[in-house]
């Protein structure tokens, strides 16, 4: 949730992982994915918008070549769900895609790139709510930066990065961005 | 702040472009089980129709439902209003009751202008349909539809595409509504009428006018046939029915001169056999039902967009 849409040059922030980095965290989340659930069987992976999309297709591709099984990949917006809706301007909605099988059942594996206060998952497990009923719910994201606001946690985690509160870390992805890249920012005339 | 919608002038290319996204994850909705959001909760929208109205009110309510928001039905029959209140005083009984967006229809031009500017009521008014005057959500839906299937649901989809709008514009508050639309999309639209059938001041419409409707068909994209509203003619507009539906009506011959893709669309209540025949209603083309379906998207998306946040992301600036 702390992924800024239109991230600025990212020159002004320092690099803690690279395009490298990020390929082998999300190689190493998918085999973990894949040894916890004990294959690939009955996984649905659904990315948060923008950036957990992507991400949860980067991971998919990567089961396909272990597994040799496509995964559903799909989406779940949570922009209606949020507890703070109403406290800014009505925002546009993005894509909700879920996968011709549905969630019912399945073991559904939440991709996002930041995990922050938690109130981003907390929506996404309402609007799952409202979706099916999924045989568990996972976790996969790529840094957790701490400052949990509420009892969430991963399960897969691709990189603990300790922050301050007044920074901010930004991702940006190859497809949505120019390159892959995880930074962090201090405020304007702090860092 | 932006907080009613009024008139389909009122929205920018932006906020045009905002709805039609929007109503596109929002009619995702109906395929899932669950046929609810939660972005309206504990927000009430009242639907105000001082004149009949079947679809449109049952459209916006359906909306507003799904968007978990309270409703609440008004209508002049059954009401104080039918004992002679006035438009300020049910206004104020609105407010007094707390309504967050008051939706409303009136038989004379301009009563939701007079609502939203008047004073009497804080909510977000949205307008179902004032006289003559404007339709501004059945423009929405009726963009929506051709969006989906000329503008591969893109934005600036609309772009170029070439809209004939045929019939009574006169008495026409869709057509209008369309027209401003469209052209802030990007379309080019085409009234087709008789001379009796066209609005005075026409020709300061963003629009194009013709009187011949075989010649405008055969480059058309999208066909919208309206409804001869006999109820507001007090006169001789066109000698007969019979005459008016050779040269005004599209039977199957006339939209065998159509493009493939050419989709053919009416707002409905339809006069089959008057300016539209029942093999063309019910053909592959027509995708009249399927505005219906739209509408509840589409309104579902205006008031989100009205209600959702802390202030309305579309429509008229104060």
């Amino acid at each position: 949730m702390c992924a800024q849409p239109a991230p600025e040059p990212a020159s002004d922030g320092r690099v803690v992982l690279d395009a490298r980095d990020i390929t082998r965290a999300l190689t190493r989340i998918s085999h973990e994915i894949l040894e916890r659930n004990r294959g690939a069987g009955d996984l649905v992976l659904l990315g948060i918008p923008s950036r957990g999309v992507p991400l949860a297709q980067r991971i998919a591709e990567r089961m396909a070549a272990v597994e040799g099984y496509d995964v559903p990949v799909g989406s779940v917006d949570v922009t209606m769900y949020r507890d703070d809706l109403r406290m800014k301007p009505a925002r546009a909605l993005l894509p909700t895609q879920i996968p011709a099988g549905g969630i019912d059942g399945k073991v559904v594996v939440l991709v996002d790139d930041v995990l922050f206060s938690g109130r981003t998952i907390r929506a996404a497990l309402d609007a799952l709510n409202d979706i099916g009923r999924p045989k568990a719910v996972r976790l996969a994201v790529l840094v957790d930066r701490g400052h949990r606001e509420l009892p969430i946690r991963a399960d897969f985690v691709g990189k603990n990065l300790p922050t301050s509160l007044v920074e901010r870390v930004r991702v940006t992805l190859a497809g949505v961005d120019d390159t892959d890249a995880v930074t962090i920012q201090g405020v304007v005339g702090q860092s | 702040m932006k907080r009613h919608l009024l008139s389909a002038a009122d929205l920018s290319r932006d906020d045009a472009e905002l709805v039609l996204t929007t109503a596109d994850e929002m009619r995702s909705l109906a395929d899932r089980p669950i046929k609810k959001l939660p972005a309206l909760r504990g927000r009430t929208v009242v639907n105000l129709f001082f004149e009949d109205s079947t679809r449109t009110r049952i459209s916006f309510e359906a909306a507003a439902k799904r968007l978990s928001a309270d409703v609440i039905n008004f209508s002049a029959k059954g009401s104080s209003l039918s004992k002679g209140e006035s438009l300020k005083d049910t206004a104020l009984t609105l407010e007094a009751m707390g309504a967050d967006a008051v939706v409303v229809r009136h038989g004379s031009s301009g009563a939701p202008h007079l609502l939203a500017h008047s004073g009497w009521v804080r909510s977000s008014v949205v307008n179902a349909g004032d006289g003559t005057h404007e339709h501004p959500t059945q423009a929405l839906l009726d963009a929506f539809t051709m969006w989906k299937h000329l503008g591969e649901s893109r934005p600036g989809g609309l772009e170029g595409r070439k809209v004939a709008i045929v019939g009574d514009v006169l008495h026409s508050r869709v057509a209008r509504s369309n027209a401003l639309l469209l052209r802030t999309l990007g379309a080019e639209v085409t009234l087709v009428a008789p001379p009796t059938l066209l609005p005075v001041g026409i020709e300061g419409w963003p629009v194009e006018t013709s009187y011949d409707l075989d010649s405008v068909l055969p480059k058309a994209d999208a066909v919208m046939m309206l409804r001869v509203q006999r109820e507001r003619m007090h006169g001789g507009f066109f000698p007969t029915a019979r005459e008016y539906s050779r040269r005004y009506g599209l039977d199957g011959k006339r939209m065998a001169m159509l493009q493939d893709h050419t989709i053919v669309m009416h707002p409905g209540p339809m006069v089959r056999g008057m300016e539209i025949t029942a093999d063309v209603a019910d053909s592959d083309r027509s995708v009249i039902v399927e505005q219906v379906t739209n509408g509840v998207a589409v309104r579902m998306a205006v008031l989100y967009l009205l209600l959702g946040g802390s202030e309305p992301s579309i429509g008229e600036t104060e």
